[in-house]
């Protein structure tokens, strides 16, 4: 930390107040701090010294619920912590369990989750870059991003019926199969999804205003951001091509023809321009995921994990039986600690999950990315203005419901 | 990804000191090596420096139960930008010292992690820069994630 002493400009100041240091405490009601995050800001005049993140407003101990919840209920209380990519939360929960089970999922099981994800991830970079404009003053593109989160929405609603709160994924596969017309409607959403990227870039990235708010601020150059442990995004636009769905993949992701973008400003200006690109990314993989979409199972064959259909339940008795018995006393899952990492739409989303046998975890910790990124703010406002710290905290794409848990 | 590649690191680390592993299990296709306490941050440094495990993805603790010994569990789950490989270390400690050395300063981002665990669980990070709770408020009582904290707290919580 350095202690600036002289006025910012260089000038004589007549008053000497005017020369001091002041704290400030933005938020934790403040519109730009995306949530309940308070900053307390070390000024002089406009210029920051020092940045201390103030967080916790949101805490409702989930980490401990877990342990007191059957893993098939853990499902819904991750959909409350990355609420705008609750999809995410819900892969990396089920693919933790998974693997202590050492489930097979089915093929279509697989391309649906990755249909889901991409869309997701459209949906959580659109309420990025309305918020991040609305911060530094652009407040139409609010309307159109969120024009056509609303339109992913629908489709996510129309195959698990919550807008926000999805519990889609389940332990085994999915909660049940896509609805009829899904596809009709999410290849009109693809088929207009383009004409609205480019709106974006007529609005917004060739705007010299944008780009003279975004330019060489915020900057954290490769080996601090590894150092700040940054993923995703973040860690893209400081020149690291880090994508798990490339290098840890999951899901059948090393099938899918995408690019990683990279850039290697370190500014707010390199983050924002890897998330553009990367909704023409992930437009790219939903298209593929759409074409692979062929009939078969979405539930895994494992009776005693995977809730049966319904219409077995009516007919057979051992379906009544298992289905009881999931729902009344839970599933075991075998012993042992796993590490799941996933490419959520901020960055790596890992879920340590802790089973000593029995129907209800030992430990469950998630590793949301907003936590480890907005650690990293101090380092990346310093030296900026205060007007600078809202872009900042824009580009790292935080959401607190998952940094406080 | 085979478990392979992860066996090599764990005999070069061996190769270096064969003090600093104590254990070594493989599960699920992941590695856990647990580290005596007073060397994790050789072992860390040495996998930082000399192995590519630039990324410190993780760090979270644990609770076997108030009536185990060694008690607490603090899992480092380590990753490499180059080589796109995982491995976890784990030191264990005991409930009447529960002191582990900080790894802050060979990443920034154990800062947070560990004030967490250090909230959560009580477990003291040693030569931490800034060590205090993070997620609960400062004069909250315990540490909630301990296996012998009730659900609910204690009393009906209330910060006046």
């Amino acid at each position: 930390m350095s202690v600036i002493t002289e006025n910012v400009t260089g000038q004589e100041v007549l008053d000497p107040s005017l020369d001091s240091q002041m704290t400030l405490s933005m938020g934790p009601q403040h519109p730009s701090t995306h949530g309940v995050l308070r900053l307390d800001l070390r000024l002089d005049g406009e210029l920051v010294i020092h940045t201390i993140p103030d967080i916790g407003y949101l805490h409702t101990g989930m980490e401990k619920l877990f342990e007191y919840k059957k893993y098939q209920q853990g499902i819904v209380i991750t959909d409350r912590m990355d609420y705008l990519n609750p999809l995410g939360n819900n892969l990396a929960y089920v693919m933790a369990a998974e693997k202590l089970l050492d489930l097979e999922i089915p093929e279509r099981a697989q391309v649906i989750r990755v249909l889901m994800c991409e869309l997701q991830r459209i949906a959580s970079h659109m309420v990025w870059l309305g918020t991040h404009a609305l911060d530094i003053g652009a407040m139409s593109v609010f309307f159109y991003c969120f024009r056509q989160r609303e339109k992913i929405l629908n489709l996510i609603e129309s195959a698990s019926g919550g807008r926000m709160t999805p519990s889609y994924f389940r332990i085994g596969g999915l909660m049940m199969d896509l609805p009829a017309g899904f596809d009709r409607k999410c290849k009109q959403f693809m088929d207009d999804f383009p004409e609205a990227l480019n709106t974006f870039d007529t609005l917004v990235t060739g705007n010299t205003l944008w780009q003279s708010r975004t330019r060489d601020i915020g900057i954290i150059e490769k080996d601090d951001a590894i150092s700040w442990g940054l993923t995703g995004p973040c860690l893209r636009g400081s020149g690291v091509g880090l994508d798990l769905r490339r290098h840890n993949p999951y899901c059948g992701y090393e099938t899918y023809d995408f690019e990683i973008p990279v850039e290697t400003d370190c500014d707010v200006w390199a983050r924002f321009k890897v998330r553009m690109r990367e909704l023409y990314e992930s437009h790219k993989i939903v298209r593929q995921a759409m074409e692979r979409l062929k009939p078969g199972p979405v539930k895994a064959d494992a009776p005693k994990v995977v809730l049966p259909d319904r219409d077995d339940m009516r007919k057979h008795m051992d379906s009544l039986i298992h289905h009881f018995l999931i729902v009344a006393e839970g599933f075991n899952i075998p012993a042992g600690e796993v590490y799941m990492p996933i490419e959520a739409s901020k960055g790596e989303l890992g879920v340590y999950m802790k089973s000593n046998g029995g129907p209800k975890p030992d430990r469950v910790h998630f590793r949301g990315p907003s936590f480890v990124n907005l650690s990293a703010l101090p380092v990346m406002s310093e030296g900026e203005m205060v007007a600078d710290v809202v872009a900042i905290i824009g580009s790292l794409d935080i959401v607190l419901g998952e940094i406080d848990r | 990804m085979g478990t392979e590649k992860l066996h090599e690191f764990v005999e070069k680390l061996k190769g270096e000191n064969a003090g600093w592993i104590g254990d070594v299990k493989e599960a699920f296709g992941e590695v856990t090596i647990t580290v005596p306490r007073e060397s994790i941050t050789e072992v860390c440094t040495s996998l930082r420096d000399n192995h590519g495990f630039d990324l410190l993805a993780d760090l979270c603790g644990a609770d076997r139960g108030p009536e185990e010994d060694p008690r607490f569990e603090v899992n480092y789950h380590l990753f490499s930008t180059i080589h796109y490989n995982r491995l976890r270390l784990k030191v264990v400690l005991s409930e009447d010292d529960p002191h582990a050395a900080s790894v802050e300063p060979l990443w920034k981002t154990a800062n947070w992690h560990e004030r967490e665990t250090y909230d959560l669980f009580g477990v003291i990070f040693d030569g931490h820069p800034d060590l205090r709770r993070i997620l609960l408020p400062s004069e909250f009582d315990g540490h909630a994630l301990r296996k012998d904290y009730p659900l609910r707290g204690y009393e009906p919580y209330s910060l006046s």
